[in-house]
């Protein structure tokens, strides 16, 4: 060892973090930073932009309806998705927790399962539910419920649908994890004092939970409004969301500084509502649901 | 006390509570399970009703050069992203578990961020950073980026293990004459390794599946698996796409239950050959 260090140096640490400080600085922050410069360049054409300081690109995101118009649905979209999480999600949380079943573990596995399946062929998969030759529309059209298929594909429903299989796990793990550090014997306390189960829920369980549930709300609601394969799939072209006008503006129209522009929109309304999360619940609880 | 074992109203909470379980469980599986299934349909259609048994979309899969092209490429990405981002997390971990310096809190919500900021934003930002620098888009800077998208995670769960790991085992080490890199590598690191193990399947897994920052990030020409299927599915949907997300599903579920499993069988037998130890 380095002669004269103590034996947690802060200079070692520095060392040791070194390689990551580099990959964080160098892929995140500055990219970030020069991103923030791009939305002031001019855009020339296609590919091609001067680094002659404008407020054009500015301009035109806040005076444009169409670009509103993308950003109020991609909220919509992302807070109907959470919300929906939510309340789904907490059922099998509490029944995971709370269940006498010897192989508990068997159903977190099965959480955790799809997070190694590709994410791609998860989201496509829904086409054949959907789809007009998938399950449920061969079954009803079997069963002469039906004589046309029905239009399910390629819709927002289909959009949301994907993002809720997608991020019901994680809800779902974020929740569990929130009433695992709960002490179980405050429930008891509250029921031998004459609380119903109802209350006991109501009135213990609930409230000491709520920290996983607003980390799972968050989580689910900045991965929905950032997602991007999900409406390029499942969705038709009036479904796309923020993620594909900013695919689009980059890859299609070669717009970058408008596509810059366009992400740090993306990046600053996200990080106010995480802000705004942290401010009130503190980064431990992500950190917690992310697999710490 | 659980709901079951109370009055009638809970009792019928408790099943509802069962009953939306199933319900979340099936929904998870469904589509999943259609897909395999729909893969051995002999239809020339990928979808419903199944007209019989038949392995040709395989056979045909096999012989999709640019498929397994891109099987490889993506591969090769995920290896090195495991490896790389393992051994980088492992000992950023420790840094932020055992040491104490300035702008640690920083840091350890730096590296977390990677995983909170949408891949979008993450994309179009490093594109626009070579852009800016007038570099061409390599397989190098794809491997980097997908390290920068598995390290929170790694970071996240050795960290956890570590806070478990008492210090005084490093310490009794180095007091007994050990070098600070053995020390490391004879007591710290096989203390770690079901978080280093699980750790290095999950950056593989993230890797090997990440599909939007790759659009953005790959070379010209090259295809990893995500964005093969891509635009696979631009063109239609075929039944082939069915067997090759068969086929994945069986790689990216089975490497980490095989590993999963012999992680625990090593466990066991090592348990086997040792005196009970305290549990910390």
């Amino acid at each position: 060892m380095t002669k004269g260090w103590t034996l947690y140096d802060p200079r070692l640490a520095w060392m040791l973090v070194a390689p990551v400080l580099l990959l964080l600085i160098f892929f995140l922050v500055l990219p970030i930073a020069v991103m923030m410069v791009y939305t002031f360049f001019t855009f020339v054409t296609a590919g091609v932009e001067q680094a002659t300081l404008t407020l054009a690109n500015w301009h035109e995101f806040f005076t444009d309806s169409y670009y509103h118009g993308f950003l109020l649905k991609t909220l919509r979209v992302g807070a109907m998705t959470a919300l929906i999480c939510g309340v789904l999600g907490y059922f099998p949380a509490y029944f995971i927790w709370a269940t006498t079943f010897k192989h508990k573990w068997l159903l977190l596995l099965l959480l955790i399962v799809p997070f190694w399946i590709s994410f791609t062929i998860r989201t496509f998969s829904w086409i054949n539910i959907l789809g007009e030759q998938g399950v449920i529309n061969v079954a009803l059209l079997k069963l002469g419920l039906i004589h046309e298929p029905l239009p399910m594909l390629y819709t927002e429903g289909a959009v949301i649908l994907g993002l809720l299989h997608f991020l019901l796990p994680y809800m779902i793990l974020n929740v569990y994890v929130s009433l695992e550090s709960i002490d179980r014997t405050l429930i008891s306390a509250a029921r031998s004092m004459g609380c119903t189960s109802a209350q006991a829920f109501r009135e213990v369980t609930l409230p000491l939970s709520l920290p996983g549930l607003a980390a799972g709300l968050l989580l689910c609601f900045v991965l929905a409004a950032g997602s991007y394969v999900t409406p390029l799939l499942l969705g038709s072209g009036r479904d796309a969301l923020f993620g594909n006008l900013i695919y689009d503006t980059i890859m299609g129209e070669l717009n970058w500084p408008m596509g810059a522009t366009l992400s740090i929109v993306l990046f600053v309304v996200l990080g106010f509502f995480a802000a705004v999360y942290t401010r009130y619940m503190g980064m431990s609880q992500i950190v917690k649901g992310l697999g710490g | 006390m659980t709901a079951r074992s109370g009055d009638k109203e809970g009792r019928w909470a408790w099943r509802m509570t069962g009953f939306i379980t199933v319900c979340v469980y099936v929904f998870m599986f469904a589509p999943i399970i259609a897909t395999v299934i729909l893969s051995f349909n002999s239809s020339m259609f990928g979808g419903f009703p199944m007209t019989g048994f038949s392995l040709q979309w395989y056979v045909k899969l096999m012989g999709n050069e640019q498929v397994l092209a891109a099987f490889r490429t993506s591969l090769w990405i995920a290896l090195v992203t495991a490896v790389v981002t393992t051994a980088v997390g492992v000992v950023t971990a420790f840094a932020l578990v055992r040491f104490e310096f300035r702008g640690k809190q920083m840091l350890s919500t730096l590296v977390i961020l990677p995983a909170l900021v949408p891949e979008t934003i993450l994309g179009v930002g490093l594109l626009v950073l070579i852009k800016a620098v007038d570099q061409p888009r390599t397989l190098l800077i794809l491997v980097l980026g997908h390290i920068l998208l598995a390290v929170p995670y790694v970071v996240l769960i050795v960290q956890a293990r570590m806070v478990g790991v008492r210090r005084v085992y490093e310490e009794a080490a180095l007091s007994l004459g050990a070098s600070r890199f053995s020390s490391f590598r004879e007591i710290t690191l096989p203390l770690l390794i079901p978080a280093v193990i699980a750790g290095a399947l999950l950056a593989f897994t993230i890797s090997f599946d990440n599909t939007s920052a790759s659009l953005f990030w790959r070379p010209a020409g090259v295809e990893t698996m995500p964005t093969q299927i891509l635009s696979m599915l631009k063109i239609s949907i075929s039944p082939e796409i069915n067997a090759l997300g068969t086929v994945m599903i069986l790689v990216t579920v089975g490497i980490p239950l095989v590993g999963g499993i012999i992680l625990q069988s090593l466990t066991r037998l090592r348990r086997r050959g040792e005196p009970k130890e305290e549990t910390q």
